[in-house]
């Protein structure tokens, strides 16, 4: 008999039932909410006269439209009105449900897939989704993680199962080691600029190989987060010391005999040896460099000591095409040097890199040094109010200040410019987050995707520079 | 949910890949707490030439005349043809609700991401998935000065054309029921509620902390 992949076993011990027609019925254990994507799901359930089928497997947060100064002020304080009645709503639902909710400005509220992992609500073996596609991140775990639209929100809320059918295995092997200054977000990257942004689609990918193992764990989290990229609604790593370490302690894990009980279970939360993939991709991990996004979305990337492609010499039509539109928007010339772009601002933050681990990396950068006069704003937001704590407690905000960054409250922010942060047309971002379309970071912005070091080295260049030259 | 059996209409064509639910749906309009309003500002950037808020008199802003969208020989158009890879990004169901408020049915393309493609079919809208070379086709043949007009038809998975062009699309039966009955999936999942609290109990037996 050949063995099962990790997807495989998280998906059989989730299994409610299979129906005739090819579609399961697959129990959820943690569902996480934010203030976009639920409001209508609320309205729906209660117009259905339903209630919550099981409340202590949700778990509430406000990120996407907070604003990122004086949150201590309270929601009331919130200029935007539309904003405003978004995360009071949020608020009213989870009161009158009885939801567990971290408000804003709670210390524990913030970016949902950082406060996910962060209390321990996250853990090995859980199947976790929310309305937003970084779920993935949470397969950073060995839980099996993904995002769902706002009528799913409202299935699970009302039964705590989804409908879903089974994906395909994909694994990505990256050996190591990874060079100096290459970190997790340029292993995900270059993995997209290598499989394209539908390579993955249909698929749950395992990461795996010394290049994975070797990250911490919010290094994985950085990986997976950006599975979805890769067309992939769910990225998974398997469990080791690593993550139990990491798990331990945290306020909504396993304590006592339980924590016993379950190392013992997640034990087992790896592919076994004979597992079958459906697809199988190996990557040198030892080849990647720190890589810059130069188009429009994010398998347009290259090294920093690449450039951005020449349209003139790519045959096929499609691809020429869509080239020249993103360098069109991008306000860039084929083959013009990573190293010349311009920046007009610097964006630190996102689930992708804006955990205490990131901001470290950053501010080693930065440390003693002064953003260039040719930005116009550096800015830094934390994951979350315990992620800003931290930082704090280390100094690091200190560091930042110092050298002319802006440091911020918690929350989504320049990531998708819901809120008052966001990038002016026309203006060059690096940015420490996920999605670089047309748009994204604001109307006419243009982003290019970068690791936390490469942010910060940048921001001090006032143009993009190797980070491996600064260390 | 809302039904779908089948679609006679014109289609819009927007010759791009990896159209993602950003420019679909702009995120200032996801603010709203309401299903309703998005169709407006269904690929906001693109179809007007100012920047665009919630809450503004949209019908005084200016038109991209240049956006396909915008070319009146399109009005009352049913259905949207793209290439490969539509609906990528984020997973907000804002997408398939401005496409459907402004009037779509069904989407024709390559390949779709699977958070949209599973979105649109809650929402009543179909995505059908055709070749390269018949979209290859049906774009070349949208480039006329009349528009195209396709007949897309779910019980016997098929879209018809001018000139002859039939071809069968794919989709999978839980799914296709679904559409054709307009079921309320919630309503079809709570029947197996006996069946979900016995999963409960045995995996409270087995990993207690997770409840
Ligand atoms: S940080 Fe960005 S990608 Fe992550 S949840 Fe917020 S908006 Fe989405």
């Amino acid at each position: 008999m050949s063995g099962r992949t990790l997807y495989d076993k998280l998906w059989d011990s989730h299994l409610v039932s299979q129906r005739d027609d090819g579609s399961a019925l697959i129990y959820i254990d943690r569902h996480l909410l934010h203030e976009v994507t639920s409001p209508q799901a609320f309205e729906g359930l209660s117009l259905a006269g339903r209630k919550p089928w099981r409340l202590d497997a949700n778990l509430a947060t406000v990120d996407h439209n907070v604003p990122t100064t004086n949150q201590a002020a309270g929601v009331a304080a919130i200029s935007d009105p539309v904003s405003r009645l978004q995360i009071s709503t949020l608020d009213d639902n989870c009161d009158e449900l009885g939801i567990t909710q971290f408000k804003m400005a709670d210390l524990r509220a913030g970016i949902v897939h950082v406060i996910g992992p962060e209390q321990g609500a996250t853990l090995p073996g859980m199947t976790v989704v929310c309305g937003d596609s970084h779920t993935a991140t949470h397969g950073a775990f060995g839980a099996l993680a993904h995002g769902i639209g706002t009528s799913e929100v409202e299935h699970v809320l009302a039964t705590q199962c989804l409908v879903t059918k089974k994906m395909k295995n994909m694994l990505v092997t990256v050996t190591g080691p990874l060079g100096l200054g290459v970190t997790a977000k340029d292993v995900i990257l270059s993995i997209i600029g290598q499989i394209g942004t539908a390579g993955g689609t249909g698929h749950a990918i395992e990461f795996a190989g010394e290049g994975i193992q070797s990250l911490s764990m919010e290094g994985r989290m950085t990986v997976c987060n950006m599975a979805i990229e890769a067309g992939a609604p769910v990225g998974l790593i398997a469990v080791d010391q690593t993550t139990i370490d990491y798990v331990e302690g945290r306020p909504f894990a396993p304590k006592n005999e339980d924590w016993l009980r379950a190392v013992e279970v997640w034990a087992d939360l790896a592919s076994d040896s004979k597992a079958v993939f459906d697809t199988v991709i190996t990557i040198d991990g030892g080849l990647i460099e720190p890589q810059v996004t130069w188009g429009t979305n994010p398998e347009m990337v290259t090294g920093i000591k690449g450039a951005v492609p020449n349209p003139a010499g790519i045959v096929d039509p499609i691809q020429r095409g869509s080239i020249e539109r993103a360098l069109n928007y991008m306000g860039l010339k084929g083959g013009q040097s990573i190293e010349s772009i311009q920046l007009d601002r610097v964006f630190i933050g996102s689930c992708t890199n804006s955990r205490i681990e990131d901001l470290r990396a950053a501010a080693k950068v930065v440390e003693g040094k002064r953003v260039s006069d040719s930005l116009i704003q550096a800015i830094v937001v934390p994951g979350s109010g315990l992620v800003k704590a931290q930082a704090e407690k280390e100094g690091l905000d200190q560091i930042f200040r110092a050298a002319g960054f802006e440091w911020r409250d918690p929350g989504c922010s320049m990531c998708l410019a819901m809120n008052a942060d966001k990038l002016g047309r026309g203006e060059h971002c690096a940015s420490t987050s996920n999605r670089n379309f047309e748009g994204r970071q604001g109307a006419g912005g243009r982003s290019h995707l970068v690791s936390p070091a490469m942010a910060a080295a940048a921001a001090i260049a006032g143009h993009f520079v190797d980070v491996r030259e600064w260390i | 949910m809302q039904q779908f059996i089948s679609e006679k209409g014109l289609v819009v064509p927007i010759d791009r890949s990896n159209i993602d639910t950003d420019q679909i749906i702009p995120k200032q309009y996801l603010k709203s707490i309401k299903r309703t309003g998005f169709g407006v500002n269904l690929f906001d950037d693109w179809r007007y030439l100012d920047p665009g808020e919630p809450g503004m008199d949209h019908s005084a802003r200016r038109i991209n005349p240049d956006f396909v969208l915008n070319d009146s020989k399109f009005n009352g158009a049913t259905l949207l043809m793209a290439r490969d890879n539509f609906g990528c990004g984020s997973s907000r169901e804002h997408a398939p609700w401005a496409l459907v408020e402004y009037g779509f049915r069904a989407v024709i393309a390559e390949s779709y991401a699977d958070i949209f493609y599973n979105n649109s079919f809650k929402n009543g809208l179909l995505p059908v998935v055709l070749a390269a070379k018949e979209l290859e086709y049906l774009f070349d043949k949208s480039l006329g000065d009349l528009p195209l007009e396709l007949m897309v038809d779910l019980p016997s998975q098929t879209v018809k054309g001018p000139d002859g062009f039939e071809t069968r699309f794919e989709i999978d039966s839980f799914r296709k029921t679904c559409l054709l009955d307009g079921l309320d999936e919630i309503g079809l999942s709570l029947a197996e509620a006996d069946g979900i609290r016995a999963y409960e109990n045995t995996q409270r037996q087995r990993t207690p902390w997770l409840f």
